[in-house]
């Protein structure tokens, strides 16, 4: 039915439409209490699935923090014992190293104690006194004079001038050797001294390395504990590594580049110029897979030095066979980088060649020239070709530091994704309330008319109006949860 | 789904991948080059632009690809024609010293060439078709080199239809003929003979007439 024709239910449009509006407003008068809970339904359940949706998304942000935790102390922890584990070893080499040089020193310290205590015992030795000669003066000096003592006396004071002289001369001897003793002593002395510092460094570096360790179980105990300031500090240290490590991973691939340029060229020479795998050059994936090789080979070797430990294969490795793959791995990187320089030099070759050509296929004389100084470039290109294989086996130091903060990393964008999204959830849930009640009051804008009447019709017989729907029992519940 | 049968399945699309890769692999992608020089009379004269073109050729072809240059005279039909041809090796060094070779055969020719009575465009046409369907190059390409106009010896049949499924002719230095200043109409019907003759056999034809201005070419 058109407009036109409910229009005409009158023979005045303006009439019939009035009357029509009439209809409308008492058939949605009468459906109001309907309507108002069919919009209270709908806005309810939409509400309500939007606030479930949220509490799902913000258990599930929980977990994951929990889990992000878990991996971020795990972490963590694995990182510390690897430190404690390290300086327990440096103290352990600093500890068989002096107890190795102990026997040496300690028998540099007990001859030198020796010699200066032989030295000490000579030095204490004293020339002997003169002779009793006062007893004997002292006789004669009583004996009269007639009886000879003045010779006599004059004798023994001739003697006894001798025997000073001779004693003096001993004195002087013995004092002499004493001096000499004690000089020789000065050497054993420095020689004790110097033993004694070194003693002294050796166990100031043991306690400065205890105290170090001291610091690092203490940060450890912490993580074990799971202490908020322990997981505060490493998340904030994984999003450092992070940035840097995709730094120099960035740098690596940039020089990974750098020597794809220098041996896909000569490598068409080697699996031919125009053979195709899917939509790439088999030579380009020749190259490609030489430097993936490398780089595989670099992880290796950091592995078999325990450098990294990406791989716990390796890492478990015996020493002997360690060993032996970090040889196998060396020389592989070895002829690898080899091979490298040769193509690059290849390179340079295929380049003359065919600028030659286009030379002369262009007409011109430049085929002829030949740059002087063209070994410079070259002998810079082979030096790069055997030298990025080396750099790149770094790469597997910022690698593993990359992927093991990648994990937390992830987590962290993942739980702020999910609280972002809970949130919107939630406010769109608690949105859907007052959209409810908007819509109701939308609904009874048009009703102002009955509804007026209602209201005067209620006070004159002093009932009150209709009372508002009351509020279903599910949404007072989020309320209050909320 | 079981887990044997997810398994079954993952097999079959990495076999149906593989199979998809491999069959892109055997997919040429070389060229295939055939170059028809007008001998005929005055045009004689412009042979030697015609070795501008060659080494623009040979400097925009690319290892694998083939190349043959033959010449149009009064029997194009036949091998004897063909001046020089090379599918250049798949070593770039290799095919480097192909093109030098290839380089040096065209320039004796160019200063050997002598005039030819009549003109058989057709017959050079069918050599080259034949030429490029056996080498099976993924674009095949045939520049014809002259003033279009056919002359053909008594006796010479040429009325057949050319199979030019998927090859690219392009006329180059279609120079006016006297008759075509009395009446350029002649010019144009002659071009547009050729063209409709190109195109009802299946190829794409196109002229360019500025050959220091060859960048269009392959």
């Amino acid at each position: 039915m058109s407009m036109t024709s409910l229009l005409a239910i009158t023979p005045w449009p303006a009439v019939s439409a009035v009357i029509l509006l009439a209809l409308l407003v008492v058939a949605l008068y009468l459906a109001r209490r309907t309507a108002h809970q069919a919009i209270r339904a709908v806005t309810d359940a939409l509400g309500r699935g939007l606030r479930l949706a949220s509490h799902a998304v913000a258990r599930g942000e929980e977990r994951l923090a929990a889990r992000n935790r878990e991996v971020l102390l795990s972490a963590g922890r694995e990182a510390k014992e690897r430190i404690v584990e390290r300086e327990f070893v440096r103290v352990g080499d600093s500890v068989r190293k002096d107890l190795a040089n102990y026997p040496t020193l300690h028998r540099a310290l007990s001859e030198s104690i020796v010699r200066i205590e032989e030295d000490q015992e000579k030095a204490v030795e004293v020339p002997p006194e003169a002779p009793g000669w006062v007893q004997a003066v002292k006789v004669i000096a009583n004996l009269d004079a007639k009886n000879g003592g003045t010779e006599i006396l004059e004798d023994i004071h001739k003697s006894m001038i001798r025997a000073h002289s001779e004693a003096m001369d001993d004195y002087r001897k013995a004092s002499g050797e004493r001096h000499a003793l004690l000089r020789k002593m000065m050497p054993d002395w420095r020689q004790i001294q110097e033993t004694l510092g070194r003693v002294n460094k050796n166990v100031e570096s043991v306690l400065e390395r205890a105290l170090a360790i001291d610091r690092h179980m203490q940060e450890y105990d912490d993580i074990v504990k799971g202490e908020d300031r322990a997981v505060s500090i490493l998340s904030s240290s994984s999003l450092v590594y992070f940035f840097v490590s995709a730094l120099v991973l960035s740098v690596a691939a940039a020089g990974a580049a750098i020597n794809f340029t220098l041996i896909a060229r000569p490598m068409a020479e080697m699996v031919g110029g125009t053979s195709f795998i899917g939509n790439f050059r088999t030579a380009d994936i020749a190259a490609l897979v030489i430097i993936m090789v490398e780089i595989s080979m670099g992880l290796f070797l950091m592995e078999s030095l325990r450098i990294t430990r990406l791989f716990p294969v390796i890492s478990a490795l015996s020493d002997k066979m360690r060993r032996r793959m970090m040889f196998v791995t060396f020389v592989i990187l070895l002829l690898m980088a080899s091979i490298e320089a040769g193509l690059a030099y290849m390179r340079e070759v295929l380049l003359q060649d065919e600028l030659a050509t286009s030379a002369l296929l262009r007409g011109d004389g430049v085929a002829g020239t030949v740059n002087e100084h063209l070994w410079i470039t070259t002998a810079a290109q082979m030096g790069m070709g055997f030298i990025l294989p080396f750099a790149l086996v770094f790469v597997a130091i910022p690698l593993e530091t990359f992927i093991h903060s990648l994990r937390t990393v992830l987590g962290l964008i993942g739980i702020g994704i999910m609280r972002a999204v809970s949130l919107i959830l939630r406010v769109f849930g608690n949105g859907m309330r007052h959209i409810g009640t908007l819509a109701e009051r939308l609904y009874d804008l048009p009703l102002f008319v009955p509804l007026w009447i209602e209201t005067r019709v209620a006070a004159n017989q002093n009932q009150p109006p209709l009372p508002e729907e009351p509020r279903s029992p599910a949404w007072q519940e989020q309320e209050a949860q909320s | 789904m079981s887990r044997t049968t997810r398994y079954r399945r993952t097999a079959a699309w990495g076999l149906v991948l593989m199979l998809a890769a491999c069959g892109q692999v055997n997919v040429p992608r070389n060229t295939g080059l055939y170059l028809l020089i007008d001998t005929s009379g005055t045009y004689n004269r412009q042979v030697s632009k015609a070795e501008q073109i060659i080494l623009v050729a040979l400097s925009k072809l690319q290892p694998s690809d083939s190349f043959a240059v033959a010449r149009i005279d009064t029997a194009s039909f036949t091998e004897k024609n063909i001046i020089a041809k090379a599918t250049f090796d798949d070593r770039p060094s290799t095919a480097n010293q192909q093109k030098r070779a290839f380089a040096s055969r065209v320039e004796k020719f160019i200063d050997e060439s002598a005039p030819a009575p009549f003109t058989d465009i057709t017959g050079g046409l069918l050599q080259a078709i034949e030429f490029l369907k056996e080498k099976n190059p993924g674009h095949k390409e045939i520049l014809i080199f002259s003033d279009m106009k056919e002359d053909l010896a008594k006796g010479y049949v040429r009325n057949i239809p050319l199979d030019l499924k998927g090859f690219d002719v392009v006329a180059l230095n279609v120079t006016k003929l006297r008759s075509d200043n009395f009446d350029p109409r002649e010019y144009m019907s002659r071009l547009d003979s050729w063209k409709t003759k190109v195109e009802k056999g299946g190829g794409h034809f196109r002229v360019i007439n500025d050959i220091d201005r060859l960048d269009g070419l392959l």
